[in-house]
C-alpha cells in the first residue's frame, strides 16, 4: 500500500498562493480611482467584447482580473445576490461591504478546501450618496479583503502600478485626470498605450438610479486626450 | 451567494432563479373568487418618433374608489413601459418582477433584451398568472417600446392567457377601454407628432373617465393627473404634472365651448 508523503500545511497553502499569484501576474492590471463625482475604473483590456468592469447593482459595480471564466462566474454570482436581496427586501438594502463579505468566504473556501484556487482577485466598488460615502473592496484570491480609500489597483505589476499612482495628488479630480492618471500608471515608463487596449467604465453619482455606466472607446479616448 | 453547477444553472432568468433559492410564488391551492382592488383604462398609441403611453390614476374596489394615486403605466427599462389593468395587488408585482427581469437578464448577459424578447417575456408572466386569473385575479397588461433594431415604436396587447398580439397604431385596455380606444380609433393618423399623440391620449382618457365610473379623470382640486409617458429612441420620459394640467385645462376649455 502506498502512503502518500506528508507535506506541511504551511507548504500547501504556499504553493497554491504562488500558484493563484502566478496566474493573477500573467494578466494585465485594473485600476479603480475615486473622482469627485464618483468612481472611475480602467483596466488594460485588448478585447471589446469579454470585459473585466462590469455592474452589479444601483451604485455597484464590480472588476475582476486573472482567469476570466472565474471572475465571471464570481461576477454573474454577485448580480444574483444583488438581485435577490433587492427583490426580497429593498433597493436601499443592497451593499457592497455584504457583497465583499460574501466574495472573501467563497474565495477563502476555495483558496482552502479544493483543489486549485481561484486565479482572480476581484474588486466591489460602491458609489456613495456623497463623496466620503464611497467604498472600495479589494478581495484576494485567499479571500482577504482590503477597504481602500484613494484607489485600488489590482492585477499583475500591481507593485509598481500602485507606486506610480501613490506619487499623484488624486483628492477631487476630474474624471478627464482620474483616467489619465489611471492610465499612465497601467502605461508605465516603457510602453505606449491607445485608448483601444482599454476598458473604462464609471460609477457616477450623476447618472440616475444605475449610477455604472461603460464607457466606449471614443469616450475613453477623449477622456485620456484631456 | 448563489451558485449553481453548469448544466444546472437558471442563466439569465430571474423568476427561475427565485424559485431555485425558494422565494417563487406559492403554489396556489385556494377555491374561490378573491375580491381586491381593481385598476382601469390604459392605452398606447404610435406617432411619428415612437409611443405613447397613458393611464388613469383611480383604483376600486366595487362601487368604491380605493386609491386615487395609482401608477399603472411604469417605465420597465430604458426603452418600454408596460400599462396594467386588472387587480391591483398581482398587478404591481408582476410589473415589479418583470422590471427586475428585464435588468437582470442584462446585467447577466452584458447586453439587454430584444423589444420582442421583452413583450414575449412578459407574456410568459400574464400566462404564469392564469391560476390567480381564475380566481378573478385577472391581470392584462399592454406593453410598448422603441425597437432600436428596426428603429419604430411597437405595441403589444395580451389577453388573460398570456396571449400575446402585436398591434399597429393603438391598443387600450381595462374598464374604459371602449371609449379610450374608439376616441383613438377615429383620430389617430399614422406619423402623428409628439404634441398630437399626447393629446390624443389625454383626450382618450378624459372621454372614458366621462363614461366610465372605474376610470378616473384628471383631478385638478388634488393635483392628480394621469401618467403619460412617450418612448422614444433617446428612452422612457414621464410627463410632468404642470405640462398634464395645461393640457387638461384646454381639453376642459374646449370642452366648454361645444
Amino acid at each position: 500500500m502506498s502512503m502518500p508523503f506528508y507535506v506541511a500545511p504551511e507548504q500547501v497553502m504556499k504553493d497554491r498562493a504562488d500558484y493563484a499569484r502566478k496566474g493573477i501576474a500573467r494578466g494585465r492590471a485594473l485600476v479603480a480611482v475615486r473622482y469627485v463625482d464618483g468612481i472611475a475604473v480602467l483596466a488594460e483590456n485588448p478585447s471589446n467584447t469579454l470585459r473585466k468592469i462590469s455592474e452589479i447593482y444601483d451604485r455597484i459595480a464590480f472588476a475582476g482580473v486573472g482567469k476570466y471564466n472565474e471572475f465571471d462566474q464570481l461576477r454573474v454570482a454577485g448580480v444574483r445576490a444583488a438581485d435577490l436581496k433587492g427583490f426580497q427586501y429593498s433597493r436601499d438594502d443592497v451593499d457592497a461591504r455584504s457583497l465583499a463579505n460574501q466574495y472573501a468566504q467563497i474565495l477563502g473556501q476555495v483558496f482552502t478546501h479544493e483543489m486549485k484556487p481561484l486565479e482572480v482577485e476581484i474588486l466591489v466598488a460602491e458609489v456613495g450618496v456623497d463623496g466620503p460615502g464611497d467604498q472600495l473592496f479589494h478581495i484576494l484570491y485567499d479571500g482577504t479583503v482590503m477597504d481602500e480609500h484613494r484607489f485600488s489597483v489590482l492585477g499583475g505589476d500591481a507593485e509598481a502600478i500602485t507606486a506610480r499612482l501613490a506619487e499623484l495628488e488624486l483628492e477631487d479630480v476630474e474624471l478627464g485626470a482620474a483616467m489619465r492618471a489611471a492610465a499612465a500608471a497601467l502605461t508605465g515608463p516603457d510602453r505606449s498605450l491607445t485608448a483601444g487596449d482599454f476598458e473604462g467604465a464609471v460609477l457616477s453619482r450623476s447618472n440616475g438610479r444605475r449610477c455604472f455606466r461603460r464607457l466606449d472607446d471614443a469616450e475613453v479616448g477623449a477622456l485620456l486626450a484631456g | 451567494m448563489p451558485f449553481f453547477t453548469p448544466g444546472d444553472d437558471p442563466g439569465s432568468n430571474f423568476p427561475e432563479l427565485l424559485r431555485r433559492v425558494g422565494l417563487g410564488p406559492d403554489a396556489s391551492d385556494l377555491a374561490g373568487p378573491v375580491s381586491a382592488p381593481h385598476a382601469t383604462t390604459c392605452v398606447a398609441l404610435r406617432y411619428a418618433d415612437g409611443v405613447v403611453m397613458a393611464g388613469d390614476r383611480r383604483a376600486t374596489s366595487g362601487n368604491l374608489i380605493s386609491h386615487r394615486g395609482m401608477e399603472k403605466v411604469v417605465q420597465a427599462d430604458k426603452h418600454s413601459g408596460v400599462a396594467i389593468a386588472g387587480a391591483a395587488g398581482p398587478s404591481m408585482e408582476m410589473i415589479k418582477l418583470f422590471a427586475l427581469q428585464l435588468e437582470h437578464y442584462e446585467k447577466v448577459e452584458g447586453a439587454p433584451l430584444s423589444l420582442e424578447g421583452k413583450a414575449n417575456q412578459l407574456s410568459m408572466m400574464v400566462r404564469s398568472n392564469l391560476p390567480a386569473a381564475m380566481q378573478g385575479l385577472v391581470v392584462v397588461p399592454l406593453f410598448a417600446g422603441y425597437d432600436l433594431r428596426r428603429r419604430v415604436g411597437r405595441l403589444w396587447n395580451y389577453d388573460v392567457t398570456g396571449g400575446r398580439y402585436e398591434e399597429l397604431d393603438y391598443v387600450a385596455t381595462g374598464s374604459g377601454s371602449l371609449h379610450a380606444g374608439t376616441v383613438i380609433k377615429v383620430a389617430h393618423r399614422p406619423g402623428m407628432s409628439r404634441d398630437q399623440a399626447i393629446d390624443l391620449a389625454c383626450t382618450s382618457l378624459w372621454e372614458a373617465a366621462d363614461a366610465d365610473s372605474a376610470t378616473g379623470g384628471p383631478d385638478a382640486l388634488r393635483g392628480i393627473y394621469p401618467v403619460v409617458a412617450t418612448i422614444t429612441a433617446d428612452g422612457w420620459q414621464r410627463l410632468d404634472d404642470a405640462e398634464l394640467a395645461t393640457r387638461y385645462e384646454a381639453i376642459a376649455a374646449e370642452v366648454r365651448s361645444r
